[in-house]
């Protein structure tokens, strides 16, 4: 109970905040971004795996956006998002076709490897995409409106907050459809997975283009947000924060990459301001606390999961090697 | 291509595999024996650059003979080892060992971010230069190329002599034996009575000098500056994963191969240099996930 | 005479020297259940990894209501229809029992629907029945790796069974099962499967078992089929007598 009212007031907290304070808009905004992001990467933790690359499929669709303009021929937004998320997916396909075949650290390497493949590929690529100075966005039409400053940014963040309802909602029906069921299947016992006539190939390449396609949709509010693209969005620094936020918010319960999210962003924005050179070391002992002693996360502390009795180590069936099945 | 250009690219393809070799044999030493994939071994190698510049620029403050900075670049290299390797070990990674594999990798990657404000908070922002070490040698003509001595002779000098060493280590002596059976086989080294916590211990303490010489003996060669860290250390991880992790040896011939890559690179196609080493490494997981000397994981029915 | 449900053609499979199956030819029948007896590590559980597709083999053919399956998947296979049970269960342990059986039903019937729920009424009554036919119904909401082996031995052929397959192939499908319980578990398990026309190839140790339940015994010795016929032939050849039953 105690801690429905600790929620509650929080939120509360929160509106009052985006009232009273005009920049906590922005932080909230990237926040709601990066929960989508994170939500995708959620997605593949269920299934057992981590991608050490997603900031690849972020940068792709914020390339995308800033590009917007030229290769779609339209500056507006509501069908720039839908372009970039559409890119990100194709780009999330094909990648997944290749690592859907390998699991646990050779997954975690080869999304590491493509996505430093493309970081480099942006920062080298001076003519094509600006380099390490990135690319700006070019502030887009909403529903054929152009807005001025204060309205645009106030449009975005209800635009980004809709959709982080939309995605929290889809991702519950998700979970409880048999493919969602699967996930933690597949993460237990995959080779019971194809023995009961599922391919566990298949399944993990659907799961990678659907969390291909979050960290697009995450990808292209961040570009709108922030007004610019760099090619550091597919650092493995990046990637690495996504993961960090995921085990920061807990995966216990669809809200905890947006908490996680929200405390991350926090962090990051104000220990950046009083405490220059310490936001790291902030975040990264808050991280170190919470994998010590609080495993479950942010969102296990609201709603801590049903403790797991200790069982004698299962002997199980091993993964085949390369399941192209 | 000409004499002159293949020697140049040969020659920085050399003192980069040397370097870079030094920082990911550490990283897959650790691997191998502990099975943790430690993300802070960038930030190690860049403390051991800091280090360095800084005892060589205080060095010069004292007037004493500018030689010294070889034995303060191997005593800083050291002293980083033995103080951090043991810190981290102790205090934090024995934590940890009991739990899954992805918190293991994001403890480490909260070290790896702390230990980056560290750095700043310590050194600051600004760049340190200390290329005295690299000074004092002079150059060297090589096939009508002039380079510096540093990079040419000595760099892979001490990538050859850690590799051997280690090779001598692990094979000849006692505790190198203990370490190469708990890499091979972890239960089965604990039910001889391998005392893991010690084989840890040294593992690390080990692996974070190797880092720590990496940084030390890269200060002379640019600038120390932030971001170092980051860099290094997903560039010695391809360089590990690439020849398998744990796999000693192959490090050191993955190293070259993807040093090799980047030098012609840089003479022939430059926009792709930073790229080659991840090309490289994606197209070796794509056709052998465990590195080209890894082992295949064995199915068990 | 019917054509054969399953058949294994000159089945040969060895691991570095040890010979697991030595040129091997076994059919089984459609509905019948057929019991594989033999030693310990005499290579039963390989041959049934070779019919299931998790191995294959050096040399031989596999061949399922007449199609050649030697190069399918495990999953191709369970999609044809065989179905299988381990020797220490292979289930969802982070997973209740309800779901784990819905999954079954649920990888049997439209997987790939993202919006439809796992749980649909349907489904849930067809898994409760199926619980309930193994006496396991009240474990339903019980997460997996809470539940008592016995339990997790019989969820683990529900879950098979779920499938609707044609073949089910267990794999001591009794063991871990106390000796009282065992005539009840098998008289349950013979009852479902002759209800849904299921055949069943079965490796057992318990000689009473086979000698009940089974229509027909191969006994499996050093890699090859000893003898395959009624489990009254088989307990009478001495041969058998004395180098396999009494090794019992």
């Amino acid at each position: 109970m105690i801690r429905k009212i600790a929620l509650a007031v929080i939120a509360i907290l929160l509106c009052i905040g985006l009232f009273v304070f005009p920049w906590m808009k922005a932080v909230l905004t990237v926040a709601l971004a990066k929960g989508i992001v994170v939500l995708g990467i959620m997605l593949l933790l269920r299934a057992g795996q981590v991608s050490l690359g997603h900031g690849m499929f972020v940068a792709v669709s914020a390339y995308a956006v800033a590009f917007g303009n030229e290769w779609l021929g339209t500056n507006e937004m509501l069908l720039q998002i839908p372009f970039a998320v559409v890119v990100s997916g194709v780009v999330g396909l094909v990648i997944g076709l290749f690592v859907a075949r390998y699991r646990y650290i050779f997954f975690a390497m080869l999304n590491l490897a493509f996505s430093m493949v493309f970081f480099s590929f942006l920062q080298k690529s001076y003519r094509l995409t600006g380099g390490s100075d990135g690319v700006s966005v070019q502030t887009p039409t909403i529903a054929g409106l152009s807005l001025e400053a204060g309205t645009y940014n106030w449009v975005l963040f209800f635009l980004a907050l809709a959709l982080c309802v939309g995605c929290v909602l889809l991702a519950f029906r998700f979970f409880r459809s048999a493919m969602g069921q699967a996930l933690s299947a597949l993460k237990t016992n995959e080779v019971r997975v194809a023995y009961i006539g599922i391919s566990p190939w298949r399944t993990m390449v659907v799961i990678y283009t659907l969390s291909a396609m979050l960290a697009g949709l995450g990808g292209s509010l961040l570009a709108y947000t922030t007004g610019h693209v760099t090619p550091e969005l597919s650092y493995w620094t990046r990637s690495g924060e996504y993961v960090f936020i995921a085990i920061l918010g807990g995966t216990t319960g669809i809200l905890g990459p947006f908490m996680g999210a929200m405390v991350f962003e926090f962090i990051r924005t104000y220990a950046s301001a009083w405490l220059t050179n310490a936001w790291q070391l902030t975040l990264g002992t808050i991280l170190l606390v919470i994998i010590l002693f609080a495993q479950s996360g942010i969102w296990g502390l609201f709603a801590p999961p049903p403790p797991k009795a200790k069982t004698p180590e299962e002997k199980r069936y091993d993964v085949p090697a390369a399941a192209g099945d | 291509m000409d004499l002159q250009l293949f020697t140049l690219v040969l020659l920085d393809a050399v003192s980069y595999a040397a370097l870079v070799f030094l920082v990911a044999v550490g990283l897959s030493l650790i691997f191998g024996v502990m099975r943790v994939l430690n993300v802070a071994h960038g930030a190690f190698y860049a403390i051991g650059a800091y280090t360095t510049a800084t005892f060589v620029i205080w060095l010069e403050g004292q007037g004493a003979s500018p030689w010294l900075s070889f034995p303060l670049l191997l005593l800083s290299a050291v002293i980083v080892g033995l103080v951090l390797g043991p810190l981290v070990e102790f205090g934090l990674l024995r934590r940890i060992y009991e739990k899954e594999e992805i918190l293991q990798l994001l403890v480490t990657f909260a070290l790896f971010m702390i230990l980056e404000d560290v750095q700043k908070l310590v050194w600051g922002v600004r760049s340190y230069f200390a290329d005295t070490p690299l000074q004092l040698l002079g150059s060297v003509e090589v096939a009508g190329v002039f380079y510096t001595r540093y990079q040419a002779m000595l760099l892979p000098a001490v990538a050859i002599i850690v590799l051997v060493g280690l090779r001598f280590f692990l094979r000849r002596t006692l505790p190198g034996k203990i370490l190469t059976v708990v890499t091979e086989d972890r239960e089965m080294a604990m039910a001889l009575g391998i005392n893991a916590q010690r084989v840890f211990l040294l593992t690390f303490t080990l692996g974070t000098m190797l880092a720590a010489l990496g940084g030390a003996l890269a200060a002379p060669t640019s600038s120390v500056s932030t971001g170092i860290a980051g860099e290094m250390i997903v560039l010695s991880f391809a360089v590990a994963a690439s020849a398998g992790l744990g796999q000693i040896e192959g490090a050191a011939l993955t190293a070259l191969l993807i040093g090799f890559g980047r030098s012609l690179a840089v003479y022939m196609a430059p926009e792709l240099d930073a790229v080659v080493p991840y090309l490289i490494m994606t197209a070796i997981l794509l056709f052998r996930p465990q590195g080209m000397f890894g082992l295949p994981q064995a199915r068990r029915v | 005479m019917t054509s054969p449900l399953l058949q294994a053609i000159d089945v040969h499979i060895h691991f570095d020297g040890l010979i697991a199956a030595d040129g091997v030819t076994l059919d089984v029948f459609p509905e019948e259940f057929l019991a594989i007896v033999g030693p310990n590590g005499a290579g039963k559980t390989t041959f049934l990894n070779i019919c299931t597709g998790y191995l294959k083999p050096d040399k031989g053919t596999v061949i399922f209501a007449g199609n050649d399956i030697s190069r399918k998947t495990p999953r191709e296979r369970t999609q044809l229809g065989i179905a299988r049970s381990f020797q220490h269960p292979q289930l969802f342990i982070e997973q209740d029992l309800m779901t784990n059986i819905l999954l079954s039903i649920g990888a049997r019937d439209g997987f790939w629907n993202p919006l439809r729920r796992l749980d649909r009424p349907a489904a849930v009554d067809e898994a409760h029945a199926l619980l309930n036919l193994f006496q396991i119904d009240q474990h339903a909401d019980a997460i997996i790796h809470n539940l008592p082996e016995g339990v997790r031995k019989l969820a683990d052929i529900a879950l098979a069974l779920a499938l609707k397959p044609r073949l089910l192939m267990m794999d001591e499908p009794t063991s871990g099962v106390s000796a009282t319980e065992k005539t009840q578990v098998m008289d349950i398990l013979i009852n479902a499967l002759q209800e849904q026309s299921v055949a069943a190839v079965f490796i057992e140790h318990d000689m009473d078992v086979v000698t009940r339940y089974a229509h027909r015994v191969a006994v499996w010795n050093q890699g090859k089929i000893q003898i395959c016929d009624t489990p009254d032939v088989v307990m009478n050849d001495a041969d058998v007598r004395a180098n396999v039953i009494g090794m019992e």
